[in-house]
């Protein structure tokens, strides 16, 4: 069920200003990916593209394809609505529905979309879901309880659970863990290594040893200048980044060396 | 200068040993109190002895002299600063004061004037086969005409509000939104004669329709209207982008993430705003007077011949210029009041009963 990620040549603008420039990689199914690089270098912008979230923004637009398995998401014809619900997103500060119980957060997607289910398989989904996203045992006795009265970490779990209900190919994650204590950052990313034994996952951080620890390709962002547009400088093994960069700018960025 | 001026009347003021340099001297907890009793029992004396007739002089004398005897005796005893502190605090309590005298005023005239004949007989009879100089009649048809005039006008004004706040706000961009805010601001300042004038031309003159219920239920939702978008369209945008966002990344298509969780994360502050608009209509007098016409006899129908109003009631009442007349305007009045404060009851309760949990 997990898909592979084929961008070329994608550029993504804020009106006139082009915040990324001319990006093209593969995203490999069943594996994590992770995007490293300085503020403002169009990583997160470049995530949101690859769920057609980045046309939400007012004046964002794209060019360029992206394709999953083998079909362009930026096609002809091609509904939006139907993109997000393949390509799930995971965002930076957790945002649980507020007038929704930990129960309803979870089936929200389900819900939301219209796909009316029995009850039963309901329950079944949110359990799955909860007990995939490693919450389950915390919030078993308590689903009818508001989703905004767990703690941080919780509830970016709550958030991951209520992302894979939809059962989506693709899980991006902007900065998951970036409002997060160390603990509730483990978690994470330990959910991560679990998760990606079903979903193909992108994950942005600015926490190189996070890189480093879950991701099996590494992308590296770079921009020329302020107000210049984002580019991705290499993409590469993990491992190979981190020890070994072919391009000096990555080894600079990754041991500290930058600007 | 202030600065130094003060620390001099603070080591004046207290032994340096006695204290750390980061402690001063304090006026006692209830001298605040203290003072103002002293103020006002000051300000009634001189009042008193100056021989003012208007016990309003009496309070501004007071409140006067709170404030000063506040910034007089702390810049005695605690230095400049926190003088000026205790001044700024004793003026936003003397503002209050001063916001609420006339609020309390009103309500117990109301009250104390209106109780004489707000009874069941009142509240259940119409001014049928009554002879305005004499007791008795009652307030029935005019709270039946209040209630089908500003619920007509809720059911137009609140469904077209809404729709525009959420246009505006989710999906308006570029020079239509511009204009369709232009005009709900310049809508906002329409005098409710001038809308009413406006439906008796457009709607009784030109299309030839009678004076009814529902003639003035439509002037009622032209100045309700603006004030429903303006609350609405604030309410939406108290709404975090990160919401919409959550449920757009879930595959949810934008109306649906309007309708299921943008507006359920606002409904409570947007309610509170429709009851504000409701509030604002239900004491609207001149639109009824040029188009609903008045009423002594019930009429349930809205849609056809002249209804009443509760504001209409009491200024017919009040224009009848006799005693027993005067009593049913202020019962009248009472029974308005009641209306809109039982609306914003409910409204209250809706909001807190529906606003979002975060308990655990």
């Amino acid at each position: 069920m997990a898909k592979r990620i084929d961008v070329s040549g994608l550029s993504a603008y804020y009106g006139n200003h082009r915040a990324i420039e001319d990006i093209s990689m593969t995203v490999e199914p069943r594996s994590v990916t992770a995007f490293i690089g300085p503020s403002g270098c169009g990583k997160s912008t470049f995530l949101r593209t690859l769920n057609r979230m980045h046309e939400v923004t007012p004046g964002g637009r794209v060019e360029g394809k992206v394709m999953l398995d083998d079909e362009n998401l930026y096609g002809p014809g091609v509904d939006p609505v139907a993109v997000r619900r393949t390509v799930g997103m995971v965002f930076q500060r957790p945002n649980p529905f507020p007038t929704m119980s930990i129960y309803d957060n979870v089936a929200a997607g389900l819900r939301l979309n219209g796909t009316a289910r029995r009850k039963s398989e309901l329950d079944g989904i949110v359990e799955k879901s909860l007990k995939g996203a490693n919450l389950w045992n915390e919030v078993k006795d308590r689903l009818n309880k508001p989703g905004a009265g767990l703690s941080g970490g919780q509830q970016q779990r709550l958030c991951i659970a209520r992302a894979i209900a939809v059962e989506p190919q693709v899980l991006l994650m902007d900065e998951p863990c970036s409002a997060l204590d160390p603990i509730s950052t483990l978690a994470i990313e330990d959910l991560i290594g679990q998760l990606k034994e079903r979903f193909t996952i992108v994950i942005v951080t600015h926490n190189m040893q996070q890189a480093a620890r879950v991701s099996d390709r590494t992308a590296f962002f770079n921009l020329a200048g302020v107000g210049q547009p984002g580019r991705l400088i290499e993409i590469d093994e993990t491992q190979r980044i981190f020890s070994n960069p072919s391009v000096q700018a990555t080894e600079d960025y990754i041991s500290g060396r930058f600007g | 200068m202030g600065h130094e001026m003060s620390e001099t009347l603070t080591q004046d003021a207290l032994p340096a040993s006695s204290l750390s340099p980061l402690a001063h001297r304090r006026i006692p907890r209830w001298a605040p109190a203290g003072i103002a009793v002293a103020a006002i029992a000051l300000g009634c004396g001189v009042g008193a002895a100056a021989g003012l007739a208007s016990h309003l002089q009496w309070g501004l004398i007071s409140l006067l002299l709170f404030v000063g005897l506040t910034y007089g005796i702390t810049a005695g005893v605690e230095g400049r600063r926190q003088a000026r502190d205790r001044v700024a605090t004793s003026l936003v309590w003397a503002c209050f004061v001063v916001a609420v005298v006339p609020l309390y005023s009103l309500l117990q005239t109301t009250i104390s004037k209106g109780v004489k004949v707000l009874d069941g007989n009142f509240l259940t009879h119409s001014m049928g086969g009554v002879i305005t100089t004499q007791p008795g009649g009652g307030v029935y048809h005019a709270v039946i005409g209040t209630l089908e005039q500003v619920g007509l006008a809720s059911l137009i004004a609140v469904p077209v509000g809404l729709l525009t706040a959420i246009y505006l706000v989710e999906y308006g961009r570029g020079k239509l939104a511009k204009v369709v805010t232009f005009f709900v601001d310049v809508m906002t300042g329409v005098p409710s004669i001038v809308a009413g004038l406006f439906i008796l031309a457009f709607w009784i003159i030109i299309l030839g329709f009678g004076y009814s219920g529902f003639a003035g239920a439509l002037a009622l939702a032209i100045l309700m209207m603006p004030v429903v978008v303006r609350s609405t369209e604030e309410m939406l945008k108290l709404v975090p982008n990160e919401l919409r966002e959550a449920s757009l990344a879930l595959g949810v298509p934008k109306w649906r993430t309007i309708l299921k969780v943008v507006l359920p994360t606002s409904i409570g502050g947007i309610l509170t705003g429709v009851m504000l608009a409701v509030a604002r209509i239900a004491g609207e007098t001149a639109p009824v007077l040029l188009l609903v016409f008045g009423n002594q006899l019930i009429n349930n129908n809205p849609f056809s011949g002249a209804q009443s109003s509760l504001p209409y009631y009491v200024y017919e009442q009040y224009t009848n210029g006799n005693d027993a007349s005067f009593d049913r305007a202020w019962a009248a009045a009472l029974v308005l009041i009641a209306f809109v404060m039982i609306l914003n009851l409910v409204a209250r309760g809706i909001a807190r009963w529906k606003a979002p949990k975060t308990g655990r």
